[in-house]
């Protein structure tokens, strides 16, 4: 079975490393799996889309998303300025760094604060919403956590699986 | 035998080019290929990959370089984009003419104005008339084995090879790749070689000759290309024992019994099989031929493979005044409808292609006086101010 998933975050939030961590995970765990950056210019603080894909088949297909199974949003404010039903299937469910506001909840910015994940000022809360992401989607916790290792060396790589760890046993529906 | 992974297309050709044991890199960065050169000159750095990365003020010095680089008997790579590719074009023809083996990977790119990075096929089909072999991956895994084919088949024919691949559908997507231990490429890419040596005796490259020499070179060129089309059935027969993947000239995709067949290159091809499996569902009897290499072109295999189908060819480029230009190339041997469509980089997906091969079946496609329809129709209808 194919399932497509839309990251919204903000430039600099990690919402493509997300992604590739995610799909990496999926591959950990013996499925097929695909990222794909928004294509164009990033620019921090400007609103960027990542795709994933996962799949039990070979994924064949390279276009975007235009209706996803799951749409993940990386800050609460984006659920004001995108119009989030329009990009998700009837039956699709979404997951929000924030307490409430979506059908999956989780605080990813204060687990990234409370473990000092903070870059220029903003709290990197890509790899707490990737743990999050991974628990909805049938993604192994080992699996996510071995996949931040193998992205990031040393300190780091060890908060950031920290912080997906603690957030994959967190997240919660919130209706 | 191998690893499995996640790579971007671009990461997968800059694996494939370390473990080709590649000695000369020479590039300029352009979006969306500097990933390509950059993981390369990383390589260089950290000693992983033993080669000469020389940094050029151009596109056109690039391929000088590695042409210098390549005719000294050294394997050389060079990776370009669009405006890249043009910027080199007087060096893409002394390259061939001079059958000098190398292997120069294009991320497909679109041709400005307006200023656009986004994918699109025309730049590397610029290259079609030059004597270089010319292949196009469908997905990183392509990517990456088409990289290691192309040394092999380039160094037995001696003439240059590219590989393209779309712009970020395939350079920044990562997807899975089985990637090939050393020992399995060593086995399978034996030692650069040539078809002479510098030795005691002084000769030059390049010089200036009677006007019969060129003309029997010409003559020479163009039979090698053609005979091209042997050496990679053989080359890819060979890599298939090893991989289990086969990337010969074409692949056929429930062709068999199609009473429609769709003929094209690159990655949206993964989209239009999706597309075609649900048609099937349907009981619409159609099926795809995918275009793996533009030179050689397997006219007589099409012309066979295609006999007494309905055949629609998508292009990603535009020939001007002409059509596209695989609808041009395919019109050599079969009867066929031309759509361009994906042009710029607009996004055609799953259902574009039903949508479109729907129509195509039912006759409905209302094709202009030159022969070439446009899709999507609303983007030229509305015309854009």
């Amino acid at each position: 079975m194919l399932r497509e998933i839309v990251i919204l975050s903000f430039g600099g939030q990690g919402g493509v490393t997300a992604a590739r961590i995610l799909a990496l995970a999926a591959v950990m765990d013996g499925k097929y799996a695909q990222a794909i950056p928004q294509f164009g210019a990033e620019r921090r603080g400007s609103l960027v889309k990542s795709y994933l894909r996962l799949s039990d088949e070979p994924i064949r297909r390279h276009s975007s998303i235009k209706k996803a199974d799951v749409v993940s949003i990386f800050a609460e404010r984006i659920l004001n300025i995108v119009d989030i039903k329009n990009m998700l299937k009837d039956e699709g469910f979404t997951i929000v760094n924030a307490e409430s506001g979506g059908d999956f909840c989780i605080n990813a910015s204060k687990i990234a604060l409370n473990l000092n994940l903070v870059s220029a000022g903003w709290p990197i809360v890509n790899t707490a919403m990737a743990g999050a992401m991974a628990n909805t989607l049938g993604i192994r916790k080992e699996s996510v956590v071995k996949a931040i290792k193998d992205t990031f060396s040393g300190k780091v790589a060890e908060v950031n699986a920290t912080a997906a760890e603690i957030a994959y046993e967190e997240v919660y529906e919130c209706q | 035998m191998s690893g499995r992974t996640i790579m971007t297309g671009n990461q997968a050709v800059a694996e494939a080019v370390r473990l080709a044991r590649t000695e000369v890199v020479a590039a300029y960065p352009i979006t969306p290929q500097t990933v390509i050169v950059e993981k390369l000159a990383e390589m260089v750095d950290s000693g992983l990959l033993d080669a000469e990365f020389i940094r050029v003020e151009s596109e056109h010095s690039a391929l000088a370089a590695v042409y210098g680089s390549a005719v000294a008997g050294k394997r050389s790579f060079t990776a370009t984009s669009s405006h890249g590719l043009l910027y080199m074009y007087e060096m893409i023809w002394w390259v061939a003419n001079a059958r000098v083996p190398l292997v120069m990977v294009v991320v497909t790119r679109t041709i400005g104005p307006p200023w656009n990075i986004h994918t699109d096929h025309t730049d590397l089909l610029t290259m079609r008339d030059s004597g270089w072999i010319i292949a196009m991956a469908e997905n990183v895994q392509e990517a990456f084995d088409l990289t290691i084919n192309g040394f092999r088949i380039s160094e037995e024919v001696s003439l240059p090879y590219t590989a393209g691949m779309d712009a970020f559908q395939l350079s920044h997507t990562s997807e899975v790749v089985d990637l090939l231990e050393q020992q399995y490429v060593d086995e399978f890419l034996p030692e650069r070689r040539q078809s002479y040596v510098f030795g005691e005796e002084a000769f030059t490259v390049g010089c200036i000759g009677p006007n019969e020499y060129t003309a029997r070179l010409r003559k020479d060129t163009f039979e090698a290309l053609k005979n091209t089309e042997k050496v990679v059935d053989k080359v890819s027969r060979e890599y298939e024992e090893i991989t289990g993947r086969n990337c010969g000239l074409l692949e056929e995709y429930r062709l068999d019994d199609a009473e429609y067949a769709v003929v094209m290159m690159g990655a949206w091809s993964g989209d239009a099989k999706d597309a075609i499996d649900e048609l099937r569902k349907e009981s619409l009897p159609i099926g795809l031929l995918k275009l793996r290499y533009i030179r050689p072109m397997p006219y007589k295999k099409i012309q066979k493979l295609l006999d007494g189908k309905q055949v629609l060819v998508l292009d990603r480029d535009c020939s001007m005044g002409a059509g596209g230009i695989l609808g041009v190339e395919v019109k050599n041997c079969v009867e066929a409808t031309n759509i361009i469509a994906g042009i710029g980089g607009i996004d055609v997906g799953v259902d574009d292609f039903i949508k479109m091969f729907r129509v195509f079946s039912e006759g409905k496609l209302e094709v202009e006086k030159n022969g070439v329809y446009w899709w999507p129709p609303e983007i030229y209808d509305k015309g854009m101010r």
